[in-house]
């Protein structure tokens, strides 16, 4: 445990060389203190409120819209499809989870509050690693209760056969999973691009990017373009859920797999959030 | 403690912190002066590791700051009044920088209290006002009861109450034995408040001195003389070995005398006195001087007005050896200064110059 140091008092200068000592008691700060104070951060500004709640309207809200819309003119009743109306709530959800993840970064830049930031804290690994952790466990935890909730009331709705475990699974850890790792992606950037502005806009590049670049590419540069295609992020989201590319492998088709993609982001936000620490590193404040 | 060895700081091609060297002392109030871009809050900055120094390091307590696990419980600093998060509540603000160094959470009721803001600590911050952030920014300041304290520019935009509490928090808080670092452009609050002078001008040391010293060194004080009998005045002064300035027609500044020697000598020559006063010059103006050079941004001044008293003066002036009419009264002679230098704003706009010299 923490040592706790006898509280020599003020009231005794002499002890202490004539130096003051507080009454405190010292105990050696750690990553879970950061973590804790991040937590308070995250959950005492309006923004968040507004950004979750927008993300908890859009995602079940466009999931039961869809589902009763096709349930009302289609007669097509797989659990695959049904499981899959849950990607354009994702979809929209991932705007949200974007600005919030810039918002936690770029808002400390743009109030200058970073400064007193890294003086209660001069270790950025240990800033950067809190910010990302209270925020990851935030989105995964909204984002597991969201695709879970809405995919029963998809199913209910739409009264279709339960999923296998495989799509189950797939269509809500691992879209939670993914989710949580594009917040933390979203904060790395707002890190290194320190305005919101700029940091949101940067993050639908890298969302948007791809697909207009494989628009462009179809006729001279076909290949590329698939792979463009294949592996931009709303598609990489999409291959999470069974009737929308999923489960290519299975299928015999060739984009990636759910899991491929989360592994994917793994890797990216890991080169991001290695920029964002040389950034903090480096960058004077 | 806080030692600062040879640091310095490059912007590109401009030098803005030039091999500094010194020592904070604990114990007592160490001013950290110098005119607007000196380099004194990229001097502070470097000090709390937040901008990379481009050589020479500091050392908090013998540590460098990024090897302190709780920062706060060492070093308290107060940077910008706003550096907060106007969104949050003034207890959130606190209670985040509390939690990330492990200070407990009723430390932050304690200095909302120390700083009188009990009443409003569950209000946004953004609608405080300048005053009000300023005292949220010494709260969290003083929220890990650290041994050293840094203030940057702490009394700017505070009313006058609000001054007055922050000398005396900072004197206090030297008296417990603590390390207090208080930067101002101010000579005229240093001189109230500071025990120890470290001056900066363009990023390089000009002083490093005790407060008494300073003021021993650069106050130059005199008694001025004024009477409808120059001539009898000057012959009496000479006759009574007093060196005398004689800065308009029949007002003289005499050194080494007092008043009451110099009334004496008047009266037993029979010569009628207008004025008889003691003069001080102002710290203020020592400073000015000091840093005449070394001011990065001059005002270009119309002609005759606001241009200091006293043109630039090459380099640090001796004692006692001011410009004349570098004696700013504290008596009642007021504005008795001579005119402007002329070389003030002359080269700048001189069709305006023209012009106001032909209405």
């Amino acid at each position: 445990m923490s040592a706790v140091q006898p509280s020599r008092g003020a009231q005794d200068p002499a002890a202490a060389g004539g130096v003051y000592v507080s009454p405190i008691p010292v105990r050696r700060a750690h990553l879970g203190d950061a973590i804790v104070a991040e937590w308070t951060k995250i959950r005492s500004v309006r923004s968040t409120l507004w950004t979750l709640g927008g993300l908890i309207v859009a995602f079940l809200g466009t999931g039961l819209v869809i589902a009763w819309g096709v349930a009302v003119t289609s007669v097509e009743r797989s659990s695959g499809t049904a499981l899959s109306f849950g990607f354009f709530g994702a979809l929209l959800g991932l705007i949200c989870v974007m600005t919030l993840g810039v918002l936690t970064f770029s808002s400390e830049f743009s109030t200058g509050l970073i400064r007193t930031t890294l003086t209660a804290c001069p270790s950025r690994a240990r800033v950067l690693g809190a910010k990302a952790v209270v925020y990851f466990a935030v989105v995964f935890s909204l984002m597991l209760a969201l695709t879970w909730s809405t995919a029963v009331l998809q199913i209910v709705i739409l009264d279709a056969r339960s999923p296998r475990p495989g799509e189950w699974i797939s269509a809500t850890l691992g879209v939670s999973l993914y989710m949580a790792l594009l917040g933390v992606l979203s904060q790395a950037l707002g890190a290194l691009v320190k305005h919101a502005a700029g940091a949101i806009t940067a993050m639908l590049g890298v969302v948007l990017l791809p697909l207009v670049l494989a628009l462009f590419l179809i006729s001279p540069l076909p290949k590329v373009s698939d792979v463009l295609l294949t592996y931009s992020i709303p598609s990489q989201l999409a291959s999470f859920y069974p009737a929308l590319g999923g489960f290519a492998g299975e299928n015999g088709g060739s984009g990636p797999t759910g899991w491929t993609s989360l592994w994917i982001l793994v890797g990216v936000t890991a080169l991001a959030m290695g920029g964002a620490y040389a950034a903090l590193e480096r960058r004077d404040t | 403690m806080i030692e600062v060895e040879g640091l310095t700081k490059r912007y590109g091609r401009k030098l803005a912190v030039d091999h500094l060297s010194f020592q904070v002392r604990p114990g007592v109030v160490t001013g950290f002066l110098g005119p607007n871009g000196a380099g004194k809050s990229t001097t502070m900055r470097m000090m709390l590791d937040l901008d990379n120094p481009t050589s020479g390091s500091v050392r908090i307590d013998g540590r460098m700051y990024h090897e302190l696990a709780d920062p706060l419980k060492h070093i308290g600093a107060l940077l910008e009044a706003k550096a907060m998060h106007g969104g949050r509540t003034a207890y959130n603000n606190l209670l985040c920088l509390a939690q990330s160094n492990r200070i407990p959470r009723q430390r932050v009721d304690q200095v909302l209290d120390m700083v009188g803001l009990t009443a409003v600590a569950k209000r946004k911050s953004k609608g405080f006002s300048l005053g009000m952030g300023q005292r949220l920014g010494i709260a969290s300041a003083l929220l890990g009861d650290p041994e050293i304290l840094m203030f940057d520019e702490p009394v700017n935009g505070l009313d006058p109450e609000g001054i007055h509490w922050i000398r005396t928090l900072m004197k206090a808080l030297a008296a417990e034995g603590r390390t207090v670092f208080v930067s101002s452009h101010l000579m005229s609050e240093m001189a109230l408040t500071a025990d120890h002078l470290i001056v900066i001008g363009q990023g390089r040391l000009l002083a490093n001195t005790s407060m008494a010293d300073f003021i021993q060194q650069n106050s130059r004080s005199f008694a001025r003389v004024r009477t409808p009998q120059p001539e009898q005045l000057r012959d009496a002064l000479r006759g009574a070995g007093l060196a005398a300035t004689e800065t308009d027609n029949g007002t003289f500044e005499v050194e080494g005398s007092e008043t009451e020697a110099l009334g004496e000598l008047a009266a037993t020559h029979r010569i009628t006195l207008h004025e008889l006063s003691a003069q001080r010059a102002s710290l203020e103006e020592a400073f000015m001087q000091m840093t005449a050079e070394a001011v990065e941004y001059h005002a270009h001044a119309g002609p005759g007005e606001g241009a200091p008293p006293a043109g630039p003066v090459p380099g640090q002036v001796p004692a006692g050896q001011g410009a004349p009419g570098a004696g700013q009264a504290q008596g009642p002679a007021r504005g008795q200064q001579p005119p402007a230098p002329q070389t003030w704003g002359q080269d700048w706009n001189q069709g305006q110059d023209q012009r106001s010299k032909g209405a």
